[in-house]
């Protein structure tokens, strides 16, 4: 079979182990996920999806095995990847306004000194549009409800034009409606061609809305469509004791954090 | 009255200090945004007393005694980014090892002088009534300096300070700015000590950015207000040490802490008063912090 040339959004892990001083955090993962993918990591507290968005990132090197981003070392191409933080890693009393962390999606392409071109305002611009911020741009950060604080930092990929998007548990503390808007716009990227991860405690939402899904829990578990990765011996595979069988159903007790603030 | 504010300057000491406490209070307050934003207070503290051995050196070695503490600054800052690189030890740990066995050192070396002079007291305090020719255009030299790289690297501080994953992504090379602002801290300090001391440089670094921090929403006119905050301060100070003929690093620092407690109290949005009558405000900022 002829091999094709990787696509700017493939990501190709072959056989690869990560893990941080003596710590083995994801053991021995294979796994192709093809360009324009929207794909769901799943999986419970510490069972390495942040290990994976970090080697995505090019900030944690492999032990063994190899990982590429459009068929480049992740270090490479980390500015054609955008990456949506935690919300609790931001510090929202920062001096800043929703536009300028908007703008920090656009640094990458103006060193240090170039100001703003009129493509790179438009390009915000439209971020906030699309993320319904547009009234809230000269709004200093530390005046948002979780929801709008959210949708900042997936502003803030839009308009940095990425291949690839990842997106770390993007949906704690933020309720429904916000949720299912935030997941609209990522359909919209998907459909665009970029390649989409969110790592995610929601397996309802990742069975229906995504339609790629991998589980991991210090190894790949599982890895399709939700319907073939969300099973029973899957899930128990994943989430071990955490998870309960009842009468056909699967209930999983996971110790995260439910909705602080919603707006 | 316009005699009682130019009088303290038709000496030329006086110009002299008020030159160097310019340069300083400005530099101080720049770059002490960063220093607040990034939680580093405890660094600049450990950082001033660390060049103690430094300046303990250089005179014994009869050398001058802001290089002592210049090269002692920067090894300092080197050694806590090696030793906290990669999260082997925490930064904070790292600076308490490196900042008592510098300090140890230093106060090891100065119990072998049998008269040691005024100098290191000076170095301990500040003096800036007795800067020298030279000394102030080094002091003029190492603040134009700091400043001049803040500026250029500023949107690279930016982002580091703000998000260092993302500033990874785009090319801002966070790492590299960390010990890019560790360097600039120590050089920062070192031109601190002749105006307020190693005991009180924290309190320049401090204090002027977090009453910036209180009255501006947006990093730029942070930086200004500082800046002005710490123009101010100096001045204000230097006039009362003249006129009441107090300690005029102390009376600098003092003047400092007095606008960030009537700002504490006072500012819109983060006050404590604007808190107490926008009971909404308040509530939601508890909130958010959550």
């Amino acid at each position: 079979m002829k091999r094709q040339r990787p696509r700017s959004g493939d990501i190709r892990v072959e056989a690869a182990t990560f893990g941080y001083a003596g710590v083995l955090a994801l053991d021995s993962v294979t796994l192709q996920v093809p360009q324009g993918a929207l794909l769901a990591v799943v999986g419970p507290n510490g069972a390495g999806k942040s290990t994976l968005f970090k080697a995505l990132v090019g900030l944690l090197s492999l032990q063994s095995g190899s990982l590429t981003v459009g068929g480049r070392p992740p270090m490479e191409r980390r500015t054609a990847t955008a990456y949506v933080p935690q919300r609790e890693e931001i510090d929202w009393l920062f001096p800043a306004t929703v536009r300028d962390v908007v703008m920090m999606g656009r640094y990458g392409g103006l060193g240090l000194f170039r100001r703003p071109s009129t493509d790179d305002r438009q390009a915000v611009d439209e971020a906030l549009e699309r993320l319904a911020l547009g009234d809230l741009g000269d709004r200093p950060i530390g005046e948002l409800s979780g929801g709008q604080q959210q949708r900042v930092f997936l502003a803030r990929a839009l308009a940095q034009e990425p291949s690839l998007l990842l997106l770390d548990e993007p949906f704690t503390g933020v309720d429904a409606a916000v949720r299912d808007s935030m997941v609209e716009v990522l359909e919209g990227l998907h459909e665009a061609g970029v390649t989409v991860l969110v790592s995610t405690h929601d397996m309802e939402l990742a069975a229906s809305r995504f339609e790629l899904a991998v589980l991991i829990n210090h190894k790949l578990i599982a890895y399709g469509p939700p319907t073939e990765v969300f099973t029973a011996e899957h899930i128990a595979a994943a989430f071990g004791h955490q998870a309960v069988f009842l009468n056909g159903m699967v209930v999983v007790d996971q110790c995260c954090p439910g909705p602080t603030h919603v707006h | 009255m316009l005699h009682a504010l130019t009088d303290p300057f038709a000496q030329s000491f006086m110009q002299r200090a008020l030159l160097a406490s310019l340069a300083v209070g400005v530099v101080c307050s720049v770059l002490g945004c960063f220093v607040v934003l990034r939680s580093m207070a405890f660094l600049g503290d450990a950082l001033a007393h660390a060049i103690l051995p430094g300046v303990a050196i250089a005179y014994l070695l009869g050398a001058s005694l802001l290089a002592g503490a210049l090269v002692a600054a920067i090894l300092v800052a080197l050694g806590i980014a090696f030793f906290s690189r990669q999260g082997t030890i925490r930064e904070d740990t790292a600076i308490g090892i490196l900042f008592t066995a510098a300090l140890a050192l230093g106060v090891l070396l100065i119990s072998t002088i049998r008269t040691y002079s005024s100098d290191l007291t000076h170095i301990l305090f500040g003096n800036v009534l007795g800067v020298s020719h030279g000394d102030l255009w080094l002091t003029l030299g190492l603040a134009a300096f700091v400043l001049a790289t803040v500026l250029v690297l500023y949107r690279r501080f930016l982002l580091s300070t703000f998000d260092p994953v993302h500033a990874h992504m785009v090319g801002a090379r966070p790492e590299t700015m960390r010990v890019v602002m560790l360097v600039l801290l120590a050089i920062t300090i070192v031109v601190s000590l002749q105006t307020v001391g190693v005991g009180l440089v924290a309190a320049l670094l401090v204090t002027p950015a977090a009453t910036a921090f209180l009255l501006t929403r947006r990093l730029p006119y942070m930086m200004l207000v500082a800046a002005g905050l710490g123009v101010i301060s100096s001045v204000a100070g230097l006039y009362l040490s003249y006129y009441l003929n107090v300690a005029s690093g102390a009376a600098v620092v003092l003047v400092a802490t007095g606008l960030f407690l009537v700002t504490f109290i006072l500012s819109p949005r983060r006050g404590i008063a604007w808190r107490r009558w926008r009971p909404g405000m308040a509530k939601n900022r508890v909130g958010r912090s959550l």
